[in-house]
């Protein structure tokens, strides 16, 4: 039980020379500890069982006692993971599997001799890097959300309070005011992280001067963009840092209660949470009287159940009441009128996670982070054809090329670069004469997208854009809760078009009329999911309308994606009529003969279904 | 709020659990969602017999149940399969290949309208992102995560499972495995 200052001392004394071990090498600290990854990225490949064998083995070997290994967030660097990382030294291992095990204990642990062909080399310039420190993904970064994401393990109050954790509340608690806790987040210049990047303090003061003694405070977990899991890693990483912020936030505006609506995707986000609330309840850092201030605060967990419109905060705040997730208009606003009808303040996850750290450094500290009207650092998910894939933190202002080319690695395989995609299904396609753009929420609007929660999915030469704008509309089509007319029926109009152009039945006049029909749902929908819905269409015409002509006009699709303008070929010199082709024909267009004649499909009867190209063992089918 | 009871110990024994749950969470404000997830935890899927006793137990009208079950793409009026096949359909899966993988299962097993194998084995479903985009595509089996998943492993997985299901290892992953009795025992919604 914490209930003083003093409390909170005692605990962080004697958990901080773990942590400063980990945080720089201290040849004083007795242990080696081992930090093993357990992110949903590096846990979908077996980081558990990992972790188990590993304290198995050391125990074998008689080093338990000398070697700690522990669970932590993710370290953002998905694509070489399961990543396990030994203090001192930091020494990053990639790629580490079960087998690697008895490897590592006996050279590593055993013999204090790195592993080296485990370690992580640079892309491109093959160079070994050892420390986590010298490697340039975690080198170009600066965190500030994620700071204890791969630094301490989620699941023990303990670490996170010795990683400064709860101090901020404490503070909070005994020596400031509610207004001056809203001033400072004004004047750090912090915008909401869920998208639409409305000014944190403002939503804060509206929430406080909001009249009723009975009032609530919500955090939206519903990372519903397809590509952006920024959120959960935080969730995985460092759930205490949610709830302290969630607290300080109750305070500031007068709330008791507040609730985490988290999207049942993420199951392994909600165990940390559920294991966070009780650590914090347990220690009464959530509950009655928290640190002796007499204040009371304590959060509960809702799920959601697979609905993208839960995402907008009206439609989140009618779920979480247990009702079909459908939007309002506004005003009123939820910080007037919000869950069970009263003043309701609603935040995402990452804005909420930079609240404690701005709080303890000082708003002038983050404001001077960032570019003119956007402050402060901003996570990043790469994904899609990017050789890094992981998630990142840079300072607001960071040009697209930096992020992808320069953090990212760039685009695998040699292929060429063709666009970016942000903000999910309210975002746009950038192309590459754009890259150069500081990333802030004013310069990517100027361009057709916008930032969104911070997904970046890279195109390459391969993707077709027209498949792409079909892609996200019909996610929209599908997600769009049928409330309002404009949404129903207006992306499903627009659905029908891009279907028709994909199909090769398309005419120049559906340009035309796919930009009309975007303008009326942009304008007409009832609430953000409609209004952002034509932005992948508009951007792509805007930026690809080569590519749409060419569906149109020669009924070609030049990245060679669309199935029903590809014609599927034998390439006679690859052949070697193995005949595997034409079993896998369900139409009976291939023939043939295993006598070392070359296969052929007839395209009358070919149904492009793809199957042949699959199966070949020589990729000796192409399509084109 | 019609329960049939008394010659069926199975059906019993899950109404008593549903019982449980519906007495968790009455008190707390909002909480039909979490009684229809822990419900369709139960009994593998919603069929009406069910929502209407939720509808009964809550004093929920049960048009009200029933239209959030509706709303949501997690709720499943119909029974799925024993092994739950969900390709991950989020965009970083997509650019990489998402929607050939599903179309190969669907092929594979011979799916035409339905989402369920005709021996009750495997239902194949997309989902919505799983946020595992460094795994792309990434596919997971009654939340098992298979992640880097290529057009040719689609047969070997399904062989996988197969084998499993046959040597009666049907117990992994989080959602609950569904006797082939049950089929018979819970009337199938419309």
């Amino acid at each position: 039980m914490v209930g003083s200052l003093k409390d909170l001392r005692e605990i962080r004394d004697k958990y901080l020379p773990d942590l400063e071990a980990r945080r720089r090498d201290d040849s004083k600290y007795p242990h080696l500890q081992v930090m093993v990854c357990a992110g949903t990225g590096c846990t979908s490949s077996e980081s558990i069982p990992l972790k188990k064998d590993l304290e198995r083995r050391l125990a074998e070997a008689n080093l338990d006692h000398r070697v700690k290994v522990v669970k932590t967030g993710c370290f953002g660097f998905c694509k070489i993971g399961p990543i396990v990382v030994v203090h001192p030294g930091a020494v990053l291992y990639c790629n580490v599997s079960k087998n690697d095990i008895p490897e590592l204990v006996e050279e590593h642990f055993v013999r204090g001799r790195v592993v080296e062909r485990l370690i992580y080399r640079e892309p491109g310039s093959g160079v070994k890097k050892r420390s986590i420190r010298d490697i340039h993904f975690f080198k170009s970064q600066m965190r500030v959300a994620l700071r204890h994401c791969g630094l301490i393990n989620p699941e023990d109050i303990r670490e996170y309070i010795a990683a400064g954790g709860y101090f901020t509340l404490e503070d909070c608690l005994s020596r400031r005011k509610p207004e001056q806790i809203i001033e400072d987040i004004k004047k750090s210049g912090l915008r909401g992280r869920g998208g639409a990047g409305f000014p944190v303090g403002l939503k804060w003061e509206a929430a406080r001067n909001a009249g009723g003694s009975e009032k609530y405070v919500v955090c939206n977990a519903d990372e519903g963009d397809p590509g952006a899991f920024m959120d959960r890693s935080i969730l995985e990483g460092d759930p205490h840092s949610v709830l302290e912020a969630m607290t300080i936030a109750g305070y500031a505006v007068g709330a008791g209660e507040g609730f985490i609506y988290v999207r049942a995707e993420y199951p392994v986000a909600v165990d940390r949470l559920e294991k966070a609330i009780r650590q914090a309840r347990e220690y009464g850092l959530l509950g009655r009287d928290i640190l002796g201030s007499g204040f009371e605060f304590d959060v509960d967990i809702r799920l959601g159940a697979g609905a993208f419109v839960c995402g907008e905060e009206t439609a989140l705040l009618r779920s979480a009441m247990g009702l079909r997730g459908e939007p309002r208009p506004r005003p009123p606003f939820p910080a007037q009128c919000g869950l069970w009808g009263k003043p309701t303040l609603i935040n995402n996850v990452e804005t909420f996670a930079n609240i404690p750290e701005i709080l303890s450094r000082g708003p002038g500290w983050y404001s001077s982070i960032g570019t003119e009207k956007s402050k402060g650092t901003k996570v990043f998910s790469l994904a899609g054809k990017i050789v890094n894939t992981g998630l990142i933190e840079v300072p607001m202002g960071t040009t697209l090329r930096r992020v992808i080319f320069d953090i990212g690695g760039g685009v695998p395989d040699g292929k060429k670069f063709k666009a970016v995609q942000t903000g999910g299904p309210s975002g746009g396609c950038i192309p590459e004469k754009h890259l150069d753009t500081p990333i802030d929420y004013e310069s990517l609007r100027a361009i057709g997208s916008i930032m969104g929660s911070g997904g970046l999915i890279v195109m390459d030469e391969d993707d077709c854009m027209v498949d792409i704008a079909k892609f996200y509309l019909e996610f929209s089509q599908d997600e769009s809760c049928g409330k309002c007319t404009p949404c129903r029926v207006g992306t499903k109009r627009m659905l029908e078009i891009l279907e028709r152009i994909t199909a090769g039945r398309g005419e120049m006049q559906d340009l035309y009329e796919l930009e009309e029909l975007s303008r009326e749902v942009m304008d007409a929908s009832l609430c953000g999911l409609g209004q952002t819905a034509p932005n992948p269409v508009l951007s792509t015409i805007r930026y690809f309308r080569d590519e749409y002509e060419a569906h149109i006009i020669d009924k070609k699709c030049p990245a060679g994606v669309c199935r029903a303008l590809l014609e599927y070929t034998v390439d006679e010199e690859k052949c070697v009529s193995c005949g595997l082709c034409a079993r896998a024909c369900v139409a009976d267009a291939i023939t043939g003969d295993k006598k070392g004649q070359p296969y052929f499909i007839d395209r009358q009867k070919c149904l492009k279904c793809g199957a042949c190209q699959a199966k070949c063992p020589k990729g000796a089918i192409y399509a084109h | 709020m019609r329960k049939i009871t008394g010659f069926d110990k199975d059906l019993d024994e899950k109404y008593s659990r549903l019982d449980e749950v519906i007495s968790r969470y009455q008190s707390g404000r909002g909480q039909l969602i979490r009684i229809l997830q822990e419900a369709q935890e139960i009994f593998g899927y919603l069929p009406e017999e069910v929502q209407a006793y939720i509808a009964g137990r809550t004093r929920i009208p049960v048009s009200e149940v029933n239209g959030v079950v509706t709303f949501y793409s997690l709720f499943s009026t119909r029974p799925r399969g024993r092994y739950g096949i969900n390709v991950c359909l989020g965009t970083a899966c997509y650019v990489q290949g998402a929607r050939e993988i599903i179309d190969d299962f669907r092929r594979e097993l011979a799916l035409k309208d339905g989402d369920t194998s005709d021996d009750g084995l495997f239902t194949v479903k997309s989902t919505r992102c799983l946020g595992a985009c460094g795994l792309a595509p990434v596919i997971t089996v009654n939340g098992e995560v298979h992640g880097r998943i290529s057009r040719k492993d689609v047969p070997r997985i399904l062989r996988q499972y197969r084998k499993m299901d046959k040597a009666g290892e049907a117990a992994i992953g989080r959602q609950p495995e569904r006797s082939e009795g049950d089929k018979r025992q819970i009337p199938a919604g419309p």
